[in-house]
């Protein structure tokens, strides 16, 4: 590109959204400083408000040919409109849920949404990043906001230790990530995502490179290994995955609720812009790091999450086992894996929402329904949730017709498509395994007598959006085309 | 609409299923609406499912009452549903065994018995749909999807160790379904579509991959069957289970390992099935005599009868995979038309038998709560119609003539003879075997002096278990006499088939 003489405005328009958040957001933050306790629904609403209208305003502004912006620094495109529209939804569906919870454990503050809206904006900020510093400040804005977030309860030691080591482990990974790109930078010169992709382009493994890339190789393989740890890191595969249990164990419910779920999209988007479209050449390479993660991811996770006596860590684990399967979609480097990948990123953030929806549920004031006991007799005290959590629990574990059925079935397919058939055949075994600790949860709610018989009290919208999202799981598996092939059709458009 | 184009199938697979989603609606408090509305929906889905049979095109082998919509157009995955001479009568037998599961649960069950009632029902149309998918991954969705309620049915309603005998039940067969999918996602990269007849036409199809994809099936349906050595969960799953559970997982449960051998593993991958013929046979042959010979010692009327399961269908696999042998001993395909169909008429034998003989466990059970043998003797004094019931399903069980038992098994023999004259031997043990675990079983529990004051005090069996064990004496001995309408059915398909797998596709 030339060098810009002169300044140029550039066109705001593709980014509304991004700039309606952080306004809302920074709205919120003085309208609640104005509250009382009582008035706290306000800020709550307003959250609700701010989603619903960068919803609309995504809406509005979609278009099926991708365009750019700031210097080519921010894309808008089909793939993250849709990522867009699901951070959305998800993060709704994480306010409906966490409000009762807060509300009794005196964490209903401005604080709780306004960062949860911060964390939205960089997330945003992240899908569309279409240059290595955008996607580093969205990145750096939502670990930010999700540190915060992790000590929102400041009394609580286990909170307390948990974001410190979430901070200090997440603060390594962004140095790896940070020093990866400034490597891709050396060798290719720019920031941009489309020169780094023509650059990628001349990679040739075991020639020399050409004059203008001295060292090239080495450099680009070089950067690739700490841009990919960065990356394992934010998903969580092993052996970057340290941080997930003791940080979902340790942070609020509420919290682990949006830890667990929005962000998993917006790594999936990071995933997409910096290995699909950034390195898309280095594919050969690539491929086989993420063969190692992913074999590691699905043994470690849904071995260890056997052991686990509480609910929230052993979800955490199945996280980490989840994140496996999700990377066998994106390791054949083909649009078609790319968008099981998405699809199976999409459906994952669903079941991981209404999964701790359900503990959030069973957690009353002053008690954590986090225990694998807490589920006892839950098909007694209330068969429509026992059954809600069943759907959620199958889904989990990939049984039809549930939709996490579907999404195994995709990426396997992109693994067998790639030639790895022995990676799929490990896979499903791996998912074998992982079906024994969910049914423990069907086991205690279905087979076990209740410990206790306190009834279930959420107000109706947590109810009501609960009960969608698990029937949903349901609806997606007996009509997962039209998800599946809205997810084949945006991926790669940009 | 013509009558041709009517969706029968789809009908019949989801009017359970509604069924069983309005008996949740209608909850325990409504226990007798509950009954009367489950026993509706069983017996109007039997109705609905009679018209496969008489409208059932005899001379064709080609599938029929197909339907066929696109679902997931992105991965060329469709709603297809058939059924051919195969399928059609395990449909029939499986809306027949629902109705009896629900009249035997009728007063039994006490503990929430609309999610009871529920469950059976759900699984009835899976179960169907299991049986009429022609799409690789419907019929995996169905096939995955029925363990759901049977994990369910076994570890709510179950006996003391039903946890530990669903959890092995589900885990089992999920280990086993698993490999299958890998297998089907293997033949859609090969073919582009997961349409099942589409696997049948893959050509040329290599040896090894063939073995590969062989033995992925072997592991999704020998568990199922289940054949030695992995059958170690139906003793448990079966012993564990409420009555109704354990008639559904005997009668139509274990057929569908059976059928998946027939749709899948021998037409899809002839040449393996052929080059590994040994190995089938003799893992049946095991079954039959090895398995009889652990059911002898069995002190539990349902660990026999699991037992006797195992062994009566190791004569299913048998008559399957001698046909191999009777190609290159005869170049003809006579002799291993009549094994297969053997075969055939042993799985509906079988699901008739070994329902009966499990209801009859359960109406004991029902008044002495015991299942071990040593808990009665001289039942016959006691209860005589009961005792002449049970006697009629124990000598169906060793294959008397004149019952069901001995059509399936003496057309395997037949068959047998003519691939290797070992094989029919060691297979005609079982006639001794069968009447040996069966007959003595008999003698302890029916006959002989009244043992102990739980059997003098017990009431013979009222009009509703009268009517069920009648409806399936009825079907036993009809079988037994006249098997005709049943093979005329199975007929053209399994010569369709049997021309099929003798062509290699190498």
């Amino acid at each position: 590109m030339n060098a810009v003489t002169h300044f140029v405005t550039p066109d705001f328009l593709p980014a509304a959204p991004e700039m309606f958040v952080l306004g809302m957001a920074c709205l919120i933050l003085v309208v609640d400083a104005y509250l009382s306790q009582n008035q706290r629904w306000i800020t709550y609403t307003l959250s609700q408000l701010t989603l619903l209208g960068a919803a609309l305003l995504t809406l509005m502004l979609h278009q099926t040919e991708p365009s750019l912006t700031f210097n080519d620094s921010f894309i808008r495109d089909a793939m993250g409109g849709v990522l867009k529209l699901f951070i959305y939804l998800v993060t709704g569906l994480v306010f409906i849920y966490s409000r009762e919870y807060l509300k009794s454990r005196d964490l209903y503050r401005g604080e709780y949404f306004v960062l949860a809206l911060l964390a939205v904006l960089g997330m945003m900020v992240l899908v569309s990043a279409h240059s290595l510093l955008t996607l580093y400040l969205g990145l750096e804005l939502l670990s930010l906001s999700l540190y915060s977030m992790v000590a929102l309860q400041r009394d609580s030691a286990v909170a307390s230790e948990a974001a410190m080591k979430y901070f200090v482990l997440g603060a390594i990974a962004s140095g790896m990530l940070l020093y990866g790109m400034s490597i891709l930078y050396g060798v290719t010169g720019s920031l941009d995502l489309a020169s780094i992709s023509r650059g990628a382009a001349l990679f040739t493994p075991g020639e020399a490179m050409p004059a203008e890339m001295p060292g090239g190789n080495t450099l680009f393989i070089f950067g690739l290994v700490f841009v990919i740890i960065g990356i394992a890191f934010k998903l969580g595969a092993v052996p970057f995955h340290m941080w997930i249990p003791d940080v979902y164990h340790g942070a609020p419910t509420a919290v682990t609720l949006f830890l667990g779920s929005a962000p998993k999209i917006a790594a999936f988007a990071m995933l997409m812009r910096l290995l699909a479209e950034g390195l898309g050449a280095l594919h050969g390479e690539w491929q086989t790091m993420l063969i190692i993660l992913s074999v590691l991811s699905m043994a470690a996770g849904n071995l260890i999450a056997i052991a686990q006596g509480n609910i929230k860590r052993m979800l955490a684990y199945s996280t980490i086992a989840h994140v496996g399967f999700l990377l066998l979609g994106i390791l054949n480097g083909t649009l078609s894996g790319y968008g099981a990948a998405m699809f199976y990123t999409l459906v994952y953030t669903l079941m991981s929402a209404g999964g701790f929806g359900m503990i959030l549920l069973l957690s009353r004031a002053g008690f954590e329904a986090d225990r694998l006991e807490d589920f006892k007799g839950l098909n007694q005290r209330s068969p429509w949730y026992a059954f809600m959590m069943l759907l959620l629990m199958f889904s989990m574990a990939g049984v039809p017709p549930t939709v996490g059925f579907f999404a195994k079935l995709v990426v396997l397919q992109a693994a067998v498509e790639a030639g790895l058939v022995w990676l799929a055949a490990f896979a499903v075994l791996m998912s074998v395994i992982g079906a024994y600790y969910y049914l423990r949860i069907i086991k205690l709610m279905y087979f076990d007598k209740a410990g206790h018989d306190a009834p279930l009290v959420a107000p109706r919208d947590m109810r009501i959006a609960l009960s969608l999202n698990s029937l949903g799981m349901l609806a997606l598996g007996l009509f997962p085309g039209a998800l599946l092939a809205l997810c084949s059709r945006v991926v790669g458009t940009g | 609409m013509t009558p041709a184009d009517f969706p029968l199938l789809s009908l019949v697979i989801w009017l359970p299923i509604l069924g069983g989603l309005l008996v949740l609606a209608l909850s325990d408090k409504y226990a007798q609406g509950v009954r009367v509305l489950s026993l509706i929906f069983a017996l109007l889905t039997f109705v609905l499912t009679l018209p496969l049979y008489t409208r059932f095109d005899m001379a064709g082998a080609e599938m029929q009452f197909v339907e066929l919509i696109p679902w997931i157009t992105t991965f060329n995955i469709h709603y297809h549903l058939g059924v051919d001479g195969i399928s059609m009568p395990l449909i029939l037998l499986t809306s027949f065994s629902t109705v009896l599961v629900v009249l035997a649960g009728w007063r039994v069950i006490e503990y929430k018995l609309a999610q009871y009632m529920a469950a059976f029902l759900v699984m009835e149309g899976l179960m169907i749909g299991v049986f009429a998918a022609l799409d690789a991954v419907l019929f995996y969705v169905f096939w995955e999807a029925m363990l759901i309620p049977m994990f369910l049915i076994i570890g709510i309603w179950g006996g003391q160790r039903r946890v530990y005998a669903t959890i092995k039940f589900f885990l089992y067969t999920f280990l086993g379904s698993v490999l299958m999918l890998i297998a089907f996602l293997y033949l859609h990269y090969r073919t582009d579509s997961f349409a099942i007849l589409d696997f049948h036409q893959i050509q040329p199809f290599d040896l090894n991959a063939q073995i590969l994809v062989f033995l992925a099936f072997l592991a999704a349906f020998a568990v199922k069957v289940p054949m030695w050595p992995v059958h170690t969960w139906l003793p448990d799953a079966h012993v564990e289970a409420p009555t109704g559970g354990s008639v559904i997982l005997a009668a139509i449960m274990l057929k569908m390992g059976a059928y998946g051998f027939l749709r899948f593993s021998l037409p899809i991958t002839p040449d393996a099935s052929a080059a590994l013929d040994w190995l089938m046979i003799t893992l049946s042959l095991v079954a039959v005599v090895y398995i009889g010979l652990v059911a002898l010692v069995q002190e539990d009327m349902k660990k026999l009868i699991a037992y006797s399961s195992i062994s009566h269908m190791g004569f299913v696999t048998l008559g399957f995979f001698i046909a191999f042998d009777i190609f290159r001993n005869t170049g003809g395909m006579q002799g291993a038309a009549l094994g297969v169909e053997g075969g055939l008429i042993q799985m509906l034998s079988h699901g008739f038998v070994s329902g009966a003989l499990f209801l009859c466990v359960g109406v004991m059970y029902d008044r002495v709560h015991s299942r071990n043998i040593s808990d009665y003797g001289g039942v016959v004094n006691t209860m005589p119609v009961f005792a002449s019931f049970m006697v009629l399903f124990a000598l169906a069980n060793t294959g008397l003539p004149g019952t069901s038992g001995f059509v399936g098994e003496f057309m395997v023999i037949l068959s047998a003879i003519k691939a290797n004259f070992w094989y029919a031997a060691l297979a005609a043990t079982t006639l001794i075997l069968g009447a040996a675990y069966t007959l003595w079983m008999v003698k302890r529990v029916i006959f002989g002096a009244v043992a102990n004051k739980n059997v003098a005090a017990l009431k013979d069996i009222n009009p509703r278990e009268f009517l069920i064990l009648a409806l399936l004496a009825a079907a036993v001995l009809g079988m037994g006499l006249w098997p005709k309408p049943v093979t005329d059915v199975m007929h053209p398909t399994v010569q369709h088939l049997l021309e099929h797998i003798s062509q290699t596709k190498l």
